[in-house]
């Protein structure tokens, strides 16, 4: 039987393949264009805390060391008024199978397609996840293949994702490296169709329950050692997997720490232009995938994302590329642990963030990732020499994406930028209107809508009442 | 690197995906001037010359056919050369945790 493989053909049968690969009916949940039972899908598609950390503890992951950092906490304090600078632990994520904690997600994701009895499991990823679902998927026995967005036109790949591919083929994994471009999801469909496999996605309610162990595990080690919860856990912000699987265990650990998403600031560049490709000297935890994501998640490989970050962020702040390579140098100077970059982000955050706090509070970053060769800012920043980009010591503000990358000269300089996230929530309220075509929202819509900007139904009816939509 | 393979031996393939005017019509206009392409490693079906179409057995058991492009792939990404607006940071902050002391 020959399948139609035009763009548009396969892309129309997105519906049924993707219900194929998942095994999973999200129909049941969804309420409406607009509302559907998000707690629901979780506590019933997904897995419950006990038995995510009984699938990891089998799979090897977890369980990862919390390590204060003492000399970047006196760094802090040095730079802080008197009294100011909170104590920074750091979970060592680095430490899991793969080296980082994707391999949280992975291991619910594989075993639950080792469960179903799917052949394989497939995952459409440029970042440490691919690295993650191979490496689960030899410990289950399963087929793998993953799909990256590697190159440019010119055949030419940043060292980190050019590491990234390394790491997949060297757990023995199918690697598909593609040019730049939304169609990686085109390719994946494709190959889904064509192998049967489980599609890992990182947006499923399986992945995300595999982040839930985090937030738990460091709420536990904080409490048993310092004996009180972190005042603020910070959490590198991309595709919003992260900061909702953390939040969720956070919460079902009792804690009310703030959760503080943090991403590199890379305003300007587009994420699927041929010509910025390049130019980007981050290639997660940025802007382009954390703005888009938290202010229009059902833009996935999934019907409903289980990852919806602005349900839980308090905040969301940004640094810049220069700071994360700074702080990446200070963590291996300092602290003896050669980790990141691109992990780095909240700890960058976190140095800025620590100096609003007494001395007496702490504040959690929840990852690190490991370090290899092109995963490194020597790497980073020698390609982005190459690419035109200028590299400099200075001031933070003086970082241009794509144009100037300023490490900072001083530790002092740390700061972040305060993200407004009222106007994400204004921001996904409209997509969540326009998207669907809406002109009229219902009060389950209204409340849905509420429920998922973390926001009153006052606020939503504004931004409604601003659209001209009827509710 | 040999420019000819057996079969049997580990290569790395190439193929378009997408035409230039066959792409979604979600990407930027620079990205719609240029092809979706494709590389992908496997075991060779067949002896092959590098630029001539071969066939391959990929690691997830597909049968994939491509242009070659390279025999026994490897990799050359590193850790760079040493750049200099790092390489003094360490030394700062150690005399920074002194002066404290």
């Amino acid at each position: 039987m020959s399948r139609d493989l035009s763009y548009d053909a396969v892309m129309a049968r997105r519906g049924e393949i993707m219900k194929k690969a998942l095994g999973l009916e999200y129909d049941e949940f969804i309420l409406s264009d607009i509302a559907f039972d998000y707690e629901g899908m979780m506590e019933r598609a997904g897995y419950s805390l006990e038995e995510v950390r009984q699938i990891q503890q089998q799979a090897g992951v977890g369980n990862t060391p919390l390590l204060e950092l003492k000399n970047i906490t006196q760094l802090v304090r040095q730079t802080s008024k008197k009294g100011y600078g909170a104590r920074i632990l750091l979970k060592d994520e680095a430490a899991n199978p793969s080296g980082s904690f994707k391999d949280r997600r992975a291991a619910v994701s594989v075993y639950h397609a080792k469960k179903l009895g799917y052949p394989g499991v497939l995952a459409a990823t440029s970042g440490n996840y691919g690295a993650a679902v191979a490496s689960q998927a030899n410990m289950a026995n399963l087929g793998c293949i993953i799909v990256q967005e590697v190159f440019d036109s010119h055949h030419i790949g940043q060292p980190e994702i050019i590491e990234k591919s390394r790491k997949c083929e060297a757990y023995g994994a199918e690697v598909i490296q593609l040019t730049v471009g939304p169609e990686l999801f085109y390719v994946s469909l494709i190959l889904l169709e064509e192998t049967g496999y489980f599609n890992a996605s990182l947006y499923s309610p399986f992945a995300i329950s595999g982040v839930e162990t985090l937030g738990y595990e460091l709420v536990e080690q904080t409490r048993s050692r310092y004996g009180k919860d972190p005042a603020y856990v910070v959490v590198t912000h991309a595709g919003g997997g992260n900061v909702t699987g953390t939040a969720r265990g956070v919460r079902k650990a009792g804690a009310k720490s703030k959760i503080i998403g943090a991403s590199v600031d890379l305003t300007g560049l587009h994420m699927a232009s041929d010509n910025d490709f390049n130019k980007k000297s981050f290639t997660t935890g940025h802007t382009g995938f954390g703005v888009p994501f938290a202010t229009w998640p059902d833009r996935t490989d999934v019907p409903k994302n289980a990852a919806r970050p602005l349900r839980y962020l308090d905040r969301y702040v940004l640094v810049t590329q220069g700071e994360v390579f700074y702080v990446t140098e200070a963590l291996a100077q300092v602290e003896g642990l050669e980790r990141g970059p691109a992990g780095n982000t909240s700890l960058a955050a976190a140095i800025a963030l620590a100096r609003e706090l007494p001395e007496d509070e702490i504040v959690v970053v929840q990852e690190t990732e490991y370090t290899g060769a092109g995963k490194h800012p020597q790497a980073q920043l020698d390609f982005a020499r190459k690419n035109g980009v200028e590299v400099i010591r200075g001031e933070p503000k003086q970082n241009v994406p794509g144009k100037v990358i300023a490490i900072p000269e001083h530790f002092s300089q740390l700061s972040f930028t305060e993200m407004d996230i009222d106007r994400m929530r204004t921001s996904y309220i409209r997509n969540a209107v326009t998207r669907n075509n809406v002109t009229k929202v219902t009060q389950d819509e209204l409340e849905f809508l509420a429920e998922d900007t973390n926001s009153t139904l006052e606020f939503v009816s504004s931004v409604l009442g601003s659209l001209g939509v009827q509710f | 690197m040999s420019n000819t393979c057996k079969q049997g031996e580990w290569v790395e393939i190439h193929y378009v995906v997408l035409l230039a005017g066959e792409r979604s019509p979600d990407v930027p206009e620079d990205t719609k001037k240029v092809p979706l392409e494709c590389w992908v490693k496997g075991w060779a079906l067949s002896s092959g010359t590098v630029g001539e179409p071969v066939e391959i057995r990929t690691p997830a058991n597909r049968v994939v056919k491509g242009t070659l492009i390279r025999v026994n792939p490897g990799y050359t990404h590193s850790f760079g050369p040493s750049v200099p607006e790092l390489s003094s940071i360490g030394q700062e902050l150690r005399a920074m945790l002194k002066e404290d002391d």
